[in-house]
């Protein structure tokens, strides 16, 4: 008996549900038509969320992939459909998000022939994928479907690229799936040195000034517990970065906040005062290290991270040790000596009293004038009592959102931080929602990052995703009119907005709003926001002139601190 | 001594797969690093596919964009070398007017002091092949020049073998096939 036949659309699809996936974030087209043709016989398996620009369809995925732990699916169709995905698909390369991207793309015998919507995928995201593949056979569906669902999810996470052919959706073959758990060519987990772990942690037991800065690995290797047993065990202060934020309770005695440009003061002076760093699951980015010639120059440094390129990239290190966040901070957790070093904790005090009384708190508690972005998160954080999913758009909000969160879960933050892609904040809270509806997810974002993506209002409203914005609005794209008048003489070019009235787009979506414009008014219009599981529209007008402080400005070492335009930490 | 003006030859073993050229070659450009010559061709194991391309840079450098190659997923091994490593060679092939050759008399010493082969040789011009290191092809070249038009003057890409005395794509590969092994009886 011959075995039965399906299409490539429908190989593809039953390949999607022998992964397990629940979710696709897409928009049809001439090249991917025949697919959706079968997700019309699917839907009572397969949720698919129709975005309004395929920009919105990545970082919706994003955002659901970063809440979720797996990958976020997207299905767009070829030429201007797959370049529209090209920010997101870079985004999540840098920032180490699983996604798994299907393009439709013409038929075989067009390709290379300037057909109608054709170009050139694999030859746009190779640089920025950690696999791109095109099928060209219905026989190859599941194959490539399976080895694209591996690559994104394994290791070091990150984005993959099907371009998936027309004659590879109609053709016929027989459907057989295999998981893909095996690559020659691929070791995404490497075994770390036992030797290395026992040298790390001899290092940490001979250290007086121990310090631990963490990133996203925690999160995606689930160490979290593992990170918080380990410096409590060894009693070692630990910092984060901007993804890693979240990983450790904000709570945590240990936690010293977040390091870098926008960092805390505590944070960034003993990452140049420890006499050995500790860095898990992170990457030197330059935000981080300011200028790296005198990062933690005084310092002994480990670096454990899951990416042999990584180590050693942008910061010698004296030791490396490779292998998943989880598995080492275990080891190093039964091999250190149980210790104290509240002495050495306590150089963070005086860097938080000097933040508070100087940053903090005329940031958050100003008393007088116009709104703070810092006082609406703080308010939200404390209405909250740190139990939301955070997400940011890029800029001003970004940093603030970063600064003033609490978190007492993981998986609570989700930013663009290695590119820094305005207009993510929006789709990306779609997708967060979509991928835990049990959460409340807030989203801080200015003007301009509203603006960028803001036809997703309308997928809120057909899907009635229950996603609460918090629109920072002052009339400016904050942050470069903050450069501009930190660093370019005030000559404010071209980052003056003028806006449209908010309130009357979000409701024209049908999206319940307030606007806030007085202080007083701005703890109930939260608690109104939070109340409820609908969408909701929060305009702030926030202070015209606000700033980001304290400031590492760039090129200086993290000690090089601004507390204010004319007053430097000292 | 280290400058910025080190030559060296990078090998890089991958599987068969479309798009692996562009994946190697944007490594190198994305830091702006000149290729200097490239080769491609299937490896002495099989469906393993060998690139040997040679730039100049610095060792950390070098080091860096060796991981780099290494991460993508379908690059099984990358190494890189300084020229004492390795023994290498490229082939180059030099057209030249017969008539030129001839008449200069100059034909046997050329072939004997530079050890280079006719190919082809017509009334009208002769083919000649020189195996040899980059410095040696283009002496050849400059002497041939000497006695008249060379028609056509063509250099292949490097290729190389190292001094080392066991094969690290071998062992790479025997380690990943236990591996496989052991999955597929865990299964």
């Amino acid at each position: 008996m011959e075995a039965e036949k399906f299409r490539g659309s429908e190989i593809f699809l039953k390949s999607l549900l022998a992964e397990g996936v629940d979710t696709l974030f897409g928009y049809p087209g001439g090249q991917n038509v025949a697919i959706y043709d079968k997700i019309y016989d699917y839907k009572d398996r397969i949720r698919h969320i129709l975005v309004r620009h395929e920009q919105g369809a990545v970082h919706a995925a994003q955002g659901y992939a970063r809440v979720k732990g797996k990958a976020g699916v997207v299905l767009v169709t070829s030429g201007p459909g797959a370049t529209n995905v090209i920010t997101g698909i870079a985004d999540a390369m840098i920032d180490s998000t699983p996604l798994v991207v299907i393009a439709g793309q013409v038929g075989t015998a067009l390709l290379g022939t300037d057909a109608f919507q054709e170009t050139d995928v694999l030859g746009m995201t190779i640089p920025i994928t950690k696999w791109s593949y095109q099928i060209r056979r219905p026989e190859d569906v599941a194959w490539a479907v399976a080895r694209a669902f591996y690559i994104a999810q394994s290791g070091r996470p990150g984005p993959v690229v099907l371009d998936f052919t027309r004659d590879a959706q109609v053709g016929e073959a027989e459907f057989e799936f295999k998981k893909c758990d095996f690559i020659r060519s691929y070791v995404p987990v490497p075994e770390p040195s036992k030797d290395a772990i026992a040298e790390a942690a001899k290092m940490i037991d001979a250290a007086k000034k121990p310090f631990v800065v963490f990133g996203q690995g925690i999160v995606q290797s689930g160490a979290e517990k593992a990170l918080a047993d380990f410096i409590g065990k060894a009693g070692i202060p630990a910092a984060s970065t901007l993804l890693g934020l979240s990983a450790l309770r904000s709570d945590n005695p240990h936690y010293k906040g977040m390091v870098g440009m926008h960092g805390n003061i505590a944070a960034n002076i003993m990452t140049q005062e420890c006499d050995l760093l500790i860095a898990v699951g992170m990457r030197f980015d330059d935000r981080v290290t300011g200028t790296t010639s005198t990062y933690a120059k005084q310092a002994k440094k480990i670096h454990i991270d899951i990416d042999a390129s990584e180590i050693g990239k942008n910061i010698p290190v004296d030791l490396g040790i490779l292998g998943d966040a989880r598995t080492v901070l275990e080891k190093l957790t039964s091999l250190v000596k149980a210790s104290d070093h509240s002495e050495w904790e306590k150089t963070a005090d005086k860097c938080y009293e000097v933040e508070n009384s100087k940053v903090i708190n005329p940031e958050i508690h100003p008393g007088k004038g116009y709104i703070n972005m810092g006082e609406v998160v703080d308010t939200v954080a404390t209405v909250s009592k740190g139990d939301v999913v955070v997400i940011t758009d890029v800029g001003q909000n970004q940093m603030h959102a970063a600064r003033y969160s609490k978190f007492v879960k993981t998986r609570s933050m989700v930013t663009s931080g290695g590119l820094g892609t305005m207009g993510f904040g929006l789709p990306a809270a779609i997708g967060a929602k979509i991928a835990d509806p049990s959460r409340q997810v807030v989203l801080f974002l200015g003007d301009g990052g509203l603006q960028m993506t803001i036809e997703e209002l309308g997928t809120i409203m057909q899907e009635g995703t229950g996603v609460k914005i918090v629109l920072l609005n002052n009339n400016w794209l904050g942050n470069v009119r903050m450069w501009q008048q930190l660093f370019w003489d005030e000559r404010y070019s071209y980052t003056r907005m003028t806006n449209p009235d908010y309130g009357k787009i979000s409701s024209a979506y049908g999206i319940k709003n307030r606007l806030v414009e007085k202080r007083e008014d701005l703890e109930d219009a939260v608690r109104e926001m939070l109340s409820d599981d609908a969408p909701f529209l929060l305009e702030v007008r926030v202070v015209e002139e606000g700033m980001v402080f304290p400031m590492v400005p760039p090129g200086k070492s993290v000690n090089e601190i601004m507390l204010t335009e004319k007053e430097w930490y000292k | 001594m280290e400058n910025e003006n080190t030559l060296y030859t990078v090998t890089v073993y991958t599987e068969n797969q479309v798009g692996l050229l562009s994946a190697i070659s944007s490594i190198f450009t994305r830091r702006s690093l000149n290729i200097w010559s490239l080769t491609v061709s299937a490896s002495s194991i099989k469906d393993v596919h060998k690139f040997t391309i040679t730039t100049h840079t610095t060792s950390e450098k070098i080091a860096a964009v060796v991981k780099q190659l290494e991460k993508r997923v379908d690059v099984i091994k990358a190494f890189f070398y300084t020229n004492d490593d390795i023994v290498y060679r490229e082939v180059a092939l030099y057209k030249v007017e017969t008539c030129n050759l001839l008449e200069s008399n100059a034909l046997e010493d050329l072939l004997l002091k530079f050890n280079a082969r006719i190919l082809e040789m017509n009334k009208v011009f002769t083919v000649l092949q020189k195996t040899g290191h980059c410095e040696d092809t283009v002496a050849l070249y400059e002497a041939l020049k000497k006695l008249g038009p060379v028609l056509q003057f063509t250099r292949s890409g490097r290729v190389a073998v190292t001094k080392g005395d066991h094969e690290l794509v071998d062992e790479f590969l025997a380690e990943r096939e236990i591996e496989r092994k052991k999955i597929e009886m865990n299964k």
